[in-house]
């Protein structure tokens, strides 16, 4: 049967056909949709972790317990797992192993543009890259077996086009693959540095046999075409250079890309005229090949900055730029996301926004965008939990130097669970005079409504414990009379909280508890609701926009709020010192 | 021949949904398809695009500047912002709807309201209505998107093809009549 997949979906099928028994994640753009799937097949325990660490240590748990596991994150979630990462690559695997990476090129989604190719020499494992979804499904049973025979981690790389692209895939059967025996080895699985050492010598015998299997597999492959260009390249960039290139040049088309395959190079580039790498970002090919002595031609023509597509290599090689386009004279403004109308983030970053003093470290989540005007709180973003641990450093810093300046750090209820709790013992150990923000609207949101430990359901849609952050942040030793939870679409409890986190002295920490207003129960529970503007007692002031609301607007001199984006939650009547804002549609509470 | 064309509007707009009944139609006609699509950042507000290509065998997922066959802009800027994608003498069907971004909302930029008129002026094949109003009539605004789709199938010439089993195999039971309805409002008004 033949279906059209995603990546990320045709990932989950391969998974299900494998045999994979237990996968772990935890969600991040373009990854999400990988354990999303997983989850609809019953076969296989499916779960988010707090974090992409915890993620991995449980599938690197199953595949020591004797399970084919699997975990996927994005690329910086990577970074995040990278400790265990590094020692399952001594442990190696009882059952097989598979970790996939997502990375990002162009950071469509992503605070970086790291390379994960880079991951794979560095913690000595075997990588796979698919370039389309048939692939996807395909080598990731080939990964799970390549785990198994060479008793290694195989990290899976794939990118955003990968990922969210969708292309034909004919579906196979699910191979039963039994949890295999677990037998007690200290040796194997206990990393003291003796075991370690002798662990070390084979990893690197390992990598020995596996360059041997990268010169023979059939995931690294020739296509020749016209022997004049010669072209080495992997994952998706191999599409852009068959659609570039068709069969006007012959390719070295690599699936297996660490290690690489040494001997297929030189054999390859001997018979090609002019030999070019084609990848995206980083020269992870290309630094290889010309290792081997191999002169060839990528970085100084292809740009390492951003995603490529097929007219930046036709232009980069081909200098093929006669092309006539469309164009017209107009300044098309801008369209940056924005906060949702009726976005529960909105009330406490237009509290805040009226001190000037203050300075807000954010995080990684919708709310990085109060960052954007009119709000503009938000004075750094950096990595999952930074939002409360480098405000920490922000206010010691101004302490050492006599500086003023209150200091908020914010992060989500997804990040606090993520990493946002070392971060929030650290301030009450230091005692740091900061205030910590949670932002709670009781589901991971940005990545599109994924649960975590304070939604009360799992992954699979069962119902579990729901983790109570307030609850945490006392037993973490934040007093009582210092912790207020609010609803930030009350703007009168919500200024109050920010008031007397702004005037305290010691952790401080406010908790936001509002549902996204964008899950489907809020929607239906609200959806008679709107406000509108009266425009008798309307004196133009301009003060709703102050909010941010993209719902809330001028038009034609008038203020205007569309009604079919507003969800009444009210904050712009709240604002609104004319009365001239009125409810409007069914309000039963 | 493999064709290119390119979805463009704002998110919430149904976008994503049009691209996959296409897709999926294509697919079940026999052609090879791929889709691409971006999740940004913003779940509502922001730019939303999705590209699909079906031919024979297609190799990228992604089309470069002056290569769609067709774009269909689901909002009226947004036509304007990605025409350097329109090949020449490629078709540009354009919902006649405004949706004001975050910097015209306050008052930081302004709206070009007179953005059709200007693509007219450079464009020879145009093709403009209000999705909306029509989806509207129809009873829920929602389908929108499945009217402007009805649009880009007239315009890219394979309405022959049984795109109401598609809409059927694709959509809720009680979603199938309204959309059908709206399917056929767009291929009568996406004739250039």
């Amino acid at each position: 049967m033949k279906k059209i997949m995603t990546g990320n979906e045709a990932i989950a099928r391969g998974a299900y056909e494998a045999g994979c028994t237990v996968a772990a994640a935890y969600p991040g753009t373009p990854s999400t949709e990988i354990l999303e799937n997983i989850a609809l097949y019953k076969d296989i325990y499916a779960e988010w972790a707090p974090n992409e660490k915890v993620a991995v240590e449980v599938a690197a748990g199953a595949s020591i317990a004797g399970a084919r596991a699997l975990s996927a994150m994005k690329h910086v979630g990577l970074n995040v797992a990278a400790d265990p990462l590094f020692t399952m690559a001594y442990e190696g695997v009882n059952g097989g192993f598979v970790i996939v990476t997502a990375d990002d090129p162009g950071m469509h989604s992503s605070q970086n543009e790291q390379d994960n190719r880079l991951y794979a020499p560095h913690a000595k494992v075997a990588m796979l890259e698919p370039s389309d979804s048939q692939e996807c499904k395909d080598f990731i049973k080939e990964a799970f077996d390549i785990s198994e025979r060479f008793d290694t981690v195989v990290l899976f790389r794939i990118t955003t086009r990968i990922a969210h692209s969708k292309s034909i895939v004919e579906l196979g059967e699910r191979k039963e693959v039994k949890v295999k025996e677990y037998k007690k080895d200290v040796k194997k699985y206990v990393m003291i540095p003796a075991h370690a050492r002798e662990k070390h010598v084979e990893v690197e015998e390992r990598l020995k046999r596996l360059q041997e299997y990268s010169n023979t597999t059939h995931l690294n492959r020739i296509e020749w075409g016209d022997t004049k260009i010669g072209i080495i390249t992997s994952g998706i960039s191999y599409q852009y250079a068959k659609e570039v290139f068709k069969d006007k040049a012959s390719y070295l088309k690599l699936g297996f890309t660490y290690p690489l395959p040494d001997r297929l190079i030189r054999e390859f580039a001997s018979k090609v005229e002019k030999l070019y790498i084609i990848e995206e970002n980083e020269p992870y090919i290309e630094t290889f090949v010309k290792s081997l002595g191999i002169d060839c031609i990528g970085k100084e023509l292809i740009p390492i900055c951003g995603e490529l597509n097929p007219d930046i290599i036709r232009k980069a090689l081909l200098k093929d730029s006669k092309k006539e386009i469309y164009k017209i004279d107009v300044k098309i403004p801008n369209r940056p996301p924005v906060l949702c109308p009726g976005c529960p983030h909105r009330g406490i970053f237009y509290a805040m926004s009226k001190y000037k003093d203050i300075i807000a470290t954010g995080d990684i989540g919708c709310y990085t965008l109060g960052m954007m005007p009119p709000l503009n709180v938000t004075d750094t973003v950096i990595d999952m939990g930074a939002g409360f641990s480098a405000a920490i450093g922000f206010e010691k810093a101004f302490k050492m130097a006599n500086k003023k300046g209150k200091i908020f750090g914010i992060v989500g209820d997804s990040t606090f669970f993520h990493s946002g709790i070392t971060g929030l013992i650290d301030a009450v150990y230091n005692k740091s005079n900061v205030v910590l923000v949670v932002l709670d609207n009781s589901i991971t949101a940005m990545t599109g409504h994924q649960e975590n430990p304070g939604t009360g359901r799992t992954l699979k849609g069962d119902i579990s414990p729901v983790i109570d952050i307030k609850e945490i942040v006392k037993a973490c030793g934040v007093k009582e009379e210092n912790i207020r939870v609010v609803d930030p679409y009350k703007l009168d409890e919500t200024e109050k909280a920010v008031k007397d986190a702004y005037n305290s002295e010691e952790t401080f920490v406010i908790i936001t508890k509002r549902e996204c207003a964008l899950l489907k129960d809020v929607i239906k529970k609200r959806a008679g609701r709107y406000v509108r503007v009266n425009h008798e007692k309307c004196r133009k002031c301009k003060l709703c926009l102050k909010v941010g609301c993209p719902a809330v607007f001028v038009k034609d001199d008038n203020l205007v709020i569309n009604k079919d984006m507003c969800n009444g939650c009210t904050l712009c009547l709240q604002v609104c010192p004319f009365n001239a804002i009125e409810k409007v549609g069914e309000w039963n509470d | 021949m493999t064709k290119s064309l390119l979805f463009v509007g704002v998110g919430g707009q149904g976008i994503i949904l049009a691209s996959k009944i296409l897709t999926e139609g294509l697919v079940k006609f026999g052609y090879d398809v791929k889709m691409s699509e971006v999740h940004g950042m913003a779940q509502r507000g922001g730019s939303v695009t999705t590209q699909v290509r079906f031919g024979e065998k297609v190799y990228s997922p992604l089309i470069g500047e002056g290569e769609a066959d067709v774009i269909v802009a689901f909002e009226k800027i947004e036509a304007a912002r990605w025409i350097n994608y329109l090949k020449k003498g490629g078709i540009l069907v354009i919902n006649d709807y405004e949706i004001y971004p975050q910097p015209v909302l306050i008052g930081q930029e302004t709206y070009p309201h007179d953005i059709i008129e200007k693509i007219k002026e450079k464009v020879e094949n145009v093709v403009v209505f209000n999705a909306a109003e029509v989806a509207e009539r129809l009873g829920n605004i929602k389908t929108q998107n499945i009217v402007l789709l009805g649009a880009l199938i007239k315009a890219l010439g394979i309405e022959s093809l049984d795109w109401e089993s598609v809409i059927r195999e694709n959509l809720p039971e009680k979603m199938h009549d309204i959309n059908i309805k709206a399917l056929k409002e767009g291929m009568n008004l996406g004739a250039v």
